[in-house]
């Protein structure tokens, strides 16, 4: 009697539950079993069941593009640069926008600050296109005044990594401060107070007391960033390059995309997605088995 | 503070004209576009266009304001973000409910947490989900931009926290008084839990309107695209500095620079006007979401 009246009151918990439950069953789960496509010659009309097995063949062809290494390459590098700038860039901002007293401008710049994020890299990539542009772009107008050539730097191997590393941490420094700002109001003011007293001027104070107290969450997010040295920015990459600089700035997404929808080499391009998704998924699981060790980090 | 020392004087002057210059750059760019795009076109692309408009003109919004494919576009895109925004919102709130009881309340909890949570883990990636979106009979339908994406599970993660907080008595009492967890939800936990509804409806409403792969992906005709899509083709593929990417299909006309500039002005003002309104949500909501670890 007990047990049934329980289990009357959890009938409406899982009701709640099911339309989220299937809707993401056909369209997270079912694909996952679609990774078998990267052991098949896959051919849409002939379906998963139809299409002939090749067993690891797929692979074998992947590893021997020459292409791959490159791309494994250029995709590992502007991701990780991307994590340490971004990383770095917003922790110095949130410090010094933490030195500034006047909330009315402090507040105008973070809302500044935070716009770019909100913008897709359509737009963004656009207008880096446009004032990025060799002949009208203000940038090079900018240079010439200087007497510097014009640079074409969306076509040139030289310059393109930087500039996907440069123009993400310019978009997304901003919204990241968010986070260290909330850790440096955490910060318990009486530890200030006695600094103080002890005659620490504003240097020390922020060397021996923010700066420690961000220390927490610049771990967490480290950690949990280790997760997405695979994911260099499909949208930023795909709206900025060319095939001219393909040979710096090709990464994993944008291959998949062109092997798999463009060539319509299913297999192939299943066969590197799994190869990401496995390794996302080996780092990803690392890294929050460290941030619950390290800071007890719980997602849900 | 009496005694700020000399340095410090320095240091905060230098402070400022730091971080305001810092803030300019993130707008300078979106100013320069807007300069470009009432400009004359001309002017534009002899490059005289800095920081004003040159040989002011509003002739590059006439001309896409009449264009039918623009307005086609924004109104698919209108129409995915009213869809797409209320379907998100509801399987949000429906899914982040359960999930917030505790196990002795909620038996199977640990189990839907990580069915949900795994998704975020690992995935199929794109080929594989582009063909169940095209088995489903997803493919060029409006529901291809709405259903792929109903679920997120970020968000889901965002309001549990949320409702883990809320005080347990006032829920408890209600459950005296007879009421169900139907009535618990929506009277008590959806009226208590707006500034995070607030923060979760900037992220769903932001997220459908930039959305552009999908639509580029899922669409096979240029005239089902929604705005962003549209803009992809249009803004980026059709300019001279990147045409050789997508010659595949050289129908695209060489647009001109002003035309560009407005139609990128005109993509990022829905945004431009409602994100101040929502910037105390989102900071508040970020802040809870992701410090409380």
């Amino acid at each position: 009697m007990m047990k049934n009246s329980k289990l009357k009151r959890e009938i409406p918990l899982h009701l709640m539950l099911i339309p989220g439950v299937i809707l993401l069953l056909i369209y997270s789960y079912f694909p996952m079993a679609g990774i078998a496509f990267a052991f098949q010659k896959f051919i849409p009309i002939q379906g998963l069941f139809g299409s002939k097995w090749v067993g690891f063949d797929n692979f074998r062809y992947v590893l021997q593009m020459p292409d791959f290494w490159q791309v494994l390459k250029n995709t590992f590098y502007i991701a990780t640069m991307k994590i340490i700038a971004g990383q770095m860039v917003p922790i110095v901002v949130a410090l010094l926008l933490n030195e500034m007293k006047r909330a009315f401008i402090k507040r105008g710049i973070q809302t500044l600050i935070y716009l770019p994020h909100f913008l897709s890299w359509v737009i963004l990539g656009a207008i880096l296109v446009d004032i990025l542009s060799p002949s009208e772009g203000i940038v090079n107008q900018v240079l010439q005044a200087f007497g510097i050539e014009p640079i074409f730097f969306l076509g040139n191997n030289q310059w393109f990594p930087s500039i996907l590393i440069i123009s993400d941490v310019w978009k997304e420094f901003g919204f990241s401060t968010i986070v260290y700002l909330a850790a440096i109001t955490g910060i318990n003011p009486s530890l200030y107070e006695a600094a103080i007293v002890d005659g620490a001027n504003h240097m020390r104070q922020t060397w021996h007391i923010t700066l420690p107290g961000m220390v927490p969450i610049i771990i967490l997010l480290a950690t949990l960033s280790l997760g997405s040295v695979l994911n260099a920015g499909f949208d930023q990459v795909f709206n900025l390059y060319g095939p001219s600089v393909y040979q710096s700035g090709d990464i994993l997404d944008t291959l998949i995309y062109r092997i798999g929808l463009v060539d319509a080499q299913f297999g192939v391009a299943t066969a590197i997605g799994l190869f990401k998704s496995v390794v996302s998924l080996v780092l990803i699981t690392v890294s929050y088995v460290l941030a619950y060790r390290l800071a007890n980090y719980r997602i849900f | 503070m009496h005694h700020a020392s000399l340095s410090r004087k320095i240091f905060v002057i230098f402070n400022y004209i730091f971080l305001v210059s810092l803030s300019l750059l993130c707008l300078l760019p979106l100013i320069q576009v807007l300069s470009i795009s009432f400009s004359s076109s001309p002017a534009a692309s002899a490059g005289l266009v800095k920081l004003f408009p040159v040989d002011f003109s509003l002739d590059s919004y006439q001309y896409i304001l009449q264009k039918k494919e623009f307005i086609n576009s924004f109104s698919i895109t209108l129409m995915r973000v009213a869809i797409g925004y209320t379907v998100n919102i509801l399987l949000a709130l429906l899914c982040a409910y359960p999930l917030s009881k505790e196990v002795k309340e909620f038996r199977a909890r640990t189990y839907y947490a990580w069915f949900f949570v795994f998704t975020i883990l690992f995935g199929g990636g794109l080929i594989p989900t582009y063909i169940i979106v095209s088995e489903t009979g997803l493919l060029d339908t409006i529901w291809a931009l709405i259903i792929p994406g109903a679920v997120g599970v970020f968000n889901i993660i965002l309001l549990l926290n949320f409702f883990r907080g809320l005080p347990k008595e006032i829920e408890e009492s209600a459950f005296i008084d007879g009421a169900g967890h139907w009535n618990v939800l929506i009277k008590m936990y959806v009226p208590m839990s707006m500034p995070v509804i607030a923060t979760i409806s900037l992220f769903t409403l932001v997220g459908h309107w930039n959305a552009w792969f999908d639509g580029l992906i899922y669409m096979n005709f240029p005239d089902k695209y929604p705005l962003s899509t549209y803009l992809q083709l249009m803004v980026i593929n059709s300019n001279p500095m990147k045409m050789d990417i997508n010659n595949l299909n050289g129908t695209l006309e060489i647009s001109e620079r002003t035309t560009r500039a407005a139609q990128i002005f005109l993509g990022a003002l829905p945004i431009l006007i409602v994100y101040p309104f929502l910037q105390k949500y989102f900071v508040k909501g970020i802040v809870v979401g992701s410090v409380k670890g």
